[in-house]
């Protein structure tokens, strides 16, 4: 049995996919309350897992199969992979720190989720990011300093979505998963066998567009993954302030298959990415995938998570951590830890090297860039502004002419 | 030469469109069977397909969200919102995301998304469905924003907006869908004179300017001053972005005077933009301070009350003495 009960909780639970029933479905008392006070945080409920937080792996019929061929080298991969993406994201909030980067989300804790389901992934598969997903971007081989080139503030983006297959970082909350409903119905009409996987968080399924997404979706019976990383916090908003119930559950009633994980567990996510991207591939349209993880950081650099959240929380979440468990599990297979752990700082170390020595390096933008691709052709309108700033700037190159 | 009416010139142009390139898929809500609220897609569904015409949820935000993912995926969605009023819950999308992926992208992404809306008045109909939203968008830098003003225009700019790689508003004044025209089906203008103004009727005293529903209001204007001495230069603008500030500032250096009307309030309105910008461009030509003949600052009004709102041949007439000082200034602008 590869469902978890985390904890016991007073809300009412429907089963899930594979799950069995018997939830426990404990009466309510009648209590009416004159406040919109959330119930006290309940817990993160049932979902699939395969390696537990101390890395024992127990048999999940509904997973397993997707993730037969993941031995002792594949999962030790995993491991490096999320080792340098922990590690690109520390580099991310040292460099805002120093000044280098206006401000950076960090996605520490989120790594499982991230390299789980980005290693899932074929290279036709198109994604639509928000703005959190470093490791998906880092498994879609993009430079770190490409990934950081407009948290920097150096450009508005920093890839060529049509080059990997990856949509620049969406910041309006929601809004690429309508991308992604509208690109996958655009991988229907091609008869492609490819699929669209979007990304984004607890906070988000409250935004109208997600709910417009998977009815479209459903609709048309496209190809789509909706990726929901459940990281229990839209900046200071516990996911109770999102849903009372499973966001996993609402994914349902739009008639999206559907798949509740622990995100914090590599394997788990992988296959349940596996098993959602072959069900979307052979047209039985729409999937869903709610990965319960942990913000371990602030929402950003800007944040002060300390405002708002219990250090108890944190050190419960700590305990569940997705490089500890892999590690813990590697150890139980009698692998050579120490040499894995070698190998992934260096990987980290090479990453993290190259990545400074970019940042520190990168040129600022021109003044052209200004004016650049608001247009794709002619716009005589701006292209004035543009000339009439230009001979104001090179007024002051006259100026220090004649001054000198 | 055919005689089409508006919204015939409109379903030809939008099936030369599909016939000239296949990934022009339409959407919208009642697009298919029904053939739109209007009709204008009549017929295509059942000749081009349902995979080509497709009827979607009821949901604006999701139509352009889509179709955005669309043209991510290659194709050159044209979207139908079915009344002016009903773009709002798409705001973001479009503002948000259609204007500003080529930006974003640094030119990579290109989203060729033409966004039909069928605006304007005098249709007497319920709240929602008479707006002229066109300065939100014509206001957002990554749009460009569009209105033929007749049935050869609707043929031709429509598919010179669904051709042209950047997003465009193609903005349709709904109450002339049943005024006929000639239309040359044969002869194809250049591609760039979608965004250029075109001189409706040539005249040295004043220049009139009007788009969409008005430049018919704005001819009529004419012809009625005529007979008062007054020989008015007509502007259809055709494009509100980008202006073609070049065929205006020709006509209002040569004539002095200039008049600016559409339905939309005037506060912050296109008339405020192209007034401010031709006094920045004429002012030594100018005798007397642009005249903005506009719908009132107001929520759309109860149909019975519509004709006060908007601008008629009167209204527009009375603009003209204005800028002729033939009357009273309006309070507030007394010299």
């Amino acid at each position: 049995m590869c469902v978890v009960l985390m904890k016991p909780t007073s809300r009412k639970h429907t089963s899930h996919k594979g799950c069995g029933s018997g939830s426990p479905q404990r009466r309510r008392m009648l209590i009416v309350s004159n406040t919109f006070d959330v119930p006290a945080p309940a817990g993160t409920g049932q979902y699939l897992q395969i390696i537990g937080p101390d890395g024992t792996r127990a048999p999940c019929p509904e997973l397993d199969p997707w993730v037969g061929g993941i031995a002792e080298p594949q999962l030790e991969d995993l491991y490096v992979d999320m080792a340098c993406v922990r590690r690109l994201d520390k580099e991310g909030t040292a460099l805002q720190r120093q000044g280098e980067l206006g401000l950076w989300a960090p996605l520490l804790g989120q790594e499982a989720a991230q390299i789980g389901s980005g290693r899932a992934l074929e290279a036709n598969d198109f994604i639509f990011p928000s703005y959190r997903e470093h490791g998906v971007a880092y498994c879609r081989g993009i430079a770190p300093q490409d990934l950081l080139r407009m948290w920097r503030g150096s450009a508005p983006s920093g890839w060529n979505p049509h080059e990997v297959n990856m949509a620049n970082q969406q910041i309006v909350i929601g809004a690429q998963t309508l991308h992604a409903a509208g690109y996958g119905m655009g991988l229907k009409l091609d008869g492609s066998s490819s699929a669209v996987i979007t990304y984004f968080g607890d906070g988000a399924t409250s935004q109208g567009d997600v709910s417009e997404a998977m009815v479209f979706a459903a609709s048309y019976q496209a190809p789509v993954i909706f990726f929901c990383q459940n990281n229990q916090w839209a900046i200071s908003e516990p996911v109770t302030r999102q849903t009372a119930g499973y966001i996993a559950d609402r994914a349902k009633g739009f008639g999206l298959a559907t798949w509740r994980v622990d995100g914090n567990d590599v394997l788990a996510v992988m296959a349940a990415t596996r098993a959602a991207l072959d069900h979307a591939r052979n047209g039985n349209g729409p999937a869903f995938i709610e990965a319960v993880t942990y913000r371990m950081g602030a929402h950003t650099t800007a944040d002060d998570p300390t405002r708002y959240r219990d250090t108890l929380e944190l050190e419960e979440w700590a305990a569940k951590d997705p490089l500890d468990r892999i590690a813990a599990h590697l150890d139980s297979l009698g692998a050579d830890l120490e040499a894995l752990k070698v190998r992934a700082d260096a990987a980290a170390d090479e990453l993290a090297a190259g990545l400074r020595e970019a940042i520190t390096t990168m040129p600022d933008p021109t003044v052209d860039e200004l004016f650049a691709h608001v247009y794709s052709h002619g716009h005589p309108w701006l292209e004035e502004q543009r000339d009439n700033y230009k001979l104001y700037l090179d007024s002051f190159a006259a100026d220090a002419e004649v001054t000198r | 030469m055919k005689t089409l009416t508006f919204s015939q010139a409109l379903n030809s142009g939008l099936r030369a469109a599909m016939e000239h390139n296949d990934k022009v898929v339409l959407m919208g809500e009642d697009i298919g069977k029904l053939g739109g609220v209007f009709r204008i897609t009549d017929g295509l569904q059942k000749d081009f397909g349902a995979h080509r015409v497709i009827d979607t949820p009821l949901a604006e935000s999701g139509i352009v969200g889509t179709a955005i993912g669309l043209a991510f995926r290659g194709y050159r969605p044209v979207v139908e919102i079915q009344f002016d009023g009903f773009v709002y819950p798409a705001f973001d999308q479009i503002v948000s995301q259609l204007a500003k992926m080529h930006f974003r992208s640094r030119g990579n992404v290109k989203l060729p998304v033409t966004i039909r809306i069928p605006f304007g008045g005098g249709i007497g109909s319920p709240e929602h469905h008479s707006e002229s939203p066109e300065a939100y968008f014509a206001h957002t830098a990554g749009l460009r924003v569009v209105a033929p003003s007749n049935p050869q225009d609707a043929y031709w700019m429509l598919q010179q907006a669904i051709a042209d790689d950047d997003p465009v508003i193609f903005l349709e004044p709904k109450r002339r869908y049943h005024q006929r025209g000639e239309v040359d089906t044969e002869n194809a203008p250049e591609a760039t004179s979608l965004y250029q103004a075109k001189i409706a009727r040539p005249g040295s005293d004043l220049t009139l300017i009007a788009y969409g529903p008005l430049v018919k209001t704005a001819v009529d204007t004419a012809t009625a001053a005529e007979d008062e001495g007054i020989d008015i230069e007509v502007i259809d603008l055709r494009s509100l972005e980008p202006v073609d500030f070049e065929t205006l500032s020709a006509s209002v250096r040569k004539t002095g005077r200039v008049v600016i009307a559409h339905e939309a309030g005037k506060f912050g309105g296109m008339g405020a933009e192209l007034a401010a910008s031709l006094t920045e461009r004429c002012f030594d030509h100018l005798d007397h301070a642009p005249v903005r003949v506009t719908g009132f600052d107001i929520p759309y009004p109860p149909a019975k009350l519509e004709n006060h709102h908007l601008p008629d041949l009167d209204r527009i007439m009375d603009g003209v003495d204005q800028a002729m000082r033939r009357t009273r200034a309006p309070l507030g602008e007394e010299a």
